[in-house]
């Protein structure tokens, strides 16, 4: 299958700070590929320069394909319309809006918002329209960041940390969300929580110092505690729920 | 008990005015991040574009309908103006800020000396219905109608932003760019389009403040756009950088602030004061009375 997304040798530099050095990866167009790796490795950075959002003092040089289309010199309002969803790290809901309003504002001119779909992932989203985001929760925030996606046909779905700082309830919640809506769309996800990377995940990019330091089976990965330990700096048994049957690792790249 | 009620309705006239410069000020810093010191220039070519048209439009003229179309025809010239800077000079330079402030900074310097050039630096006397001249009493205190005409203009076009911000996509576009303009984009926004619009509406309502400032003050002259900016950049500060709310209420809270200590204490210990409650503010609540949002 060909993948949905193509990084190839994708490099960032900020204010000086070569943060990702040729990073080279593909998202397959089915399920959900996981960007693991320690804290500060560029897997923010990585999904920033997909969708386009890298600082404008920064450096962007490589290629980043969404099927045959080239990503990397079009505006970010132009790649969304384009069917490429982004839920941003920490949520960036419009604290001052209603939740109506943010659900609004991410309708897209042409198509027809899936409020159905929203308000039946999110039944909460429907009776607190009125609610100003601010006051939401922040497993309802992250809520309503997902749904904002939702609303819209996506070819993509980049999703950074979606259960960072969420109460462990709130994050089976989310992740069971993310597990239904990856059946109709493939999601890039950064994610720290190795059981939702458990639960969700089926190929896994892990990120070291701005290179690409594995990919292959996310399901793997985890089974092999040393390598896990060694790459993301944590044993995949330590704390988070171990794998079912082990299948042995591949390491595909260095 | 009179000269109170004449010095609270004489610095509502002055807040007035000081609200229709720093209500787009406000919205263009909050959602572009572009502090434009050229919005002076606005409410030169308002005023100018009202005193011009007033005497060569056709069908224009100092009284009735006549007036009112040489203040349309000055509020479009102003927006017209605003419109183009945007477009021009500011959107090659979003995201640089020291470029932005050395081009605005000039554009005010330029636009006044072509003011200047065109019709001269003396101040010139604006035409102006009769009526604007007169007075009317209230509880005792005899009022100038041009402040009163100001304080309903300005309170037209506080309801009509507000309106607008509430109700319109575009209003609801602004609101959400002044708290995260970069996650707009993220939702497949164009907010570009929106900058154009706040420096429009920002342009118009400065313009309208030029043609208005114009009746309040008698006259018209090249650097009035200058002077008011300077209070109105204070009116922004205090009252929260995005907010036109919050610009209201500062606006009224200098304005009085100036007739009362001017007349109360001695001529020019107002505008002091006024930087004193700037430096309060600043201190006590460094992002404003609202902080950064666009409505209430």
């Amino acid at each position: 299958m060909e993948p949905i997304l193509s990084v190839e040798n994708l490099s960032v530099r900020i204010a000086g700070l070569h943060i990702l050095q040729g990073v080279s990866f593909t998202v397959a167009p089915t399920g959900v590929t996981v960007l693991l790796g320690r804290n500060g490795v560029g897997k923010t950075t990585t999904l920033r320069a997909i969708v386009g959002l890298t600082p404008p003092a920064g450096e962007v040089r490589g290629t980043v394909r969404m099927g045959a289309q080239s990503l990397l010199a079009r505006p970010t309002h132009r790649l969304v319309r384009g069917g490429l969803g982004y839920v941003p790290e920490d949520r960036c809901v419009f604290a001052g809006l209603t939740v109506a309003e943010n659900l609004r504002l991410a309708e897209r001119r042409g198509s027809t918002p899936a409020y159905d779909k929203v308000f039946a992932l999110f039944p909460e989203l429907d009776r607190r329209g009125r609610q100003r985001a601010g006051s939401l929760s922040g497993g309802q925030q992250q809520m309503l960041a997902i749904g904002r996606v939702l609303l819209n046909d996506n070819r993509l779905l980049l999703v950074d940390e979606p259960t960072k700082g969420l109460a462990p309830k709130v994050v089976t919640e989310v992740a069971e969300v993310l597990e239904r809506v990856a059946e109709s769309v493939p999601v890039l996800l950064v994610e720290q929580n190795l059981a939702v990377v458990r639960r969700l995940a089926r190929d896994a990019v892990v990120l070291a110092a701005g290179r690409v330091a594995w990919t292959g089976d996310a399901q793997e990965l985890l089974l092999e505690t040393a390598l896990t330990k060694s790459l993301l700096g944590v044993g995949s048994a330590e704390g988070h729920h171990p794998a079912g049957t082990p299948a042995g690792a591949r390491k595909d790249q260095h | 008990m009179d000269t109170v009620i004449l010095l609270t309705l004489t610095g509502l006239g002055l807040a007035a005015l000081y609200f229709l410069v720093a209500s787009g000020l406000s919205l263009v810093f909050g959602l572009a991040d572009v502090l434009n010191f050229a919005h002076g220039v606005f409410l030169g070519v308002g005023a100018y574009g009202t005193w011009w048209a007033a005497h060569n439009l056709p069908g224009a003229g100092s009284d009735g309908f006549g007036f009112v179309l040489a203040v349309v025809f000055g509020v479009a010239a102003g927006t017209l103006v605003a419109v183009l800077v945007e477009l021009v000079l500011i959107r090659p330079l979003y995201s640089r800020t020291i470029e932005q402030v050395l081009v605005t900074v000039g554009l005010s310097l330029a636009g006044v000396a072509l003011l200047q050039a065109t019709w001269g630096a003396d101040a010139r006397p604006f035409p102006r219905p009769e009526w604007t001249r007169q007075v009317t009493g209230i509880l005792g205190a005899n009022v100038p109608n041009g402040g009163l005409l100001l304080i309903i203009a300005a309170v037209l076009v506080l309801g009509a932003i507000l309106a607008f911000l509430r109700w319109t996509r575009y209003g609801l576009i602004i609101r959400a760019g002044v708290e995260n303009r970069e996650m707009v984009t993220a939702l497949g926004i164009d907010v570009r389009k929106a900058f154009t619009l706040v420096f429009a509406i920002g342009g118009a309502a400065a313009a309208l403040a030029g043609a208005l400032g114009g009746v309040y003050f008698g006259t018209v002259s090249p650097g009035q756009g200058g002077s008011l900016l300077i209070f109105a950049f204070i009116v922004v500060v205090i009252g929260g950088m995005g907010s036109v709310i919050g610009s209201a209420y500062a606006a009224v809270a200098v304005g009085l602030t100036q007739q009362f200590v001017n007349y109360y204490g001695t001529s020019g210990l107002g505008d002091i004061c006024v930087v004193a409650l700037l430096a309060v503010v600043l201190l006590l609540r460094p992002q404003g009375i609202a902080g950064k949002v666009a409505t209430a």
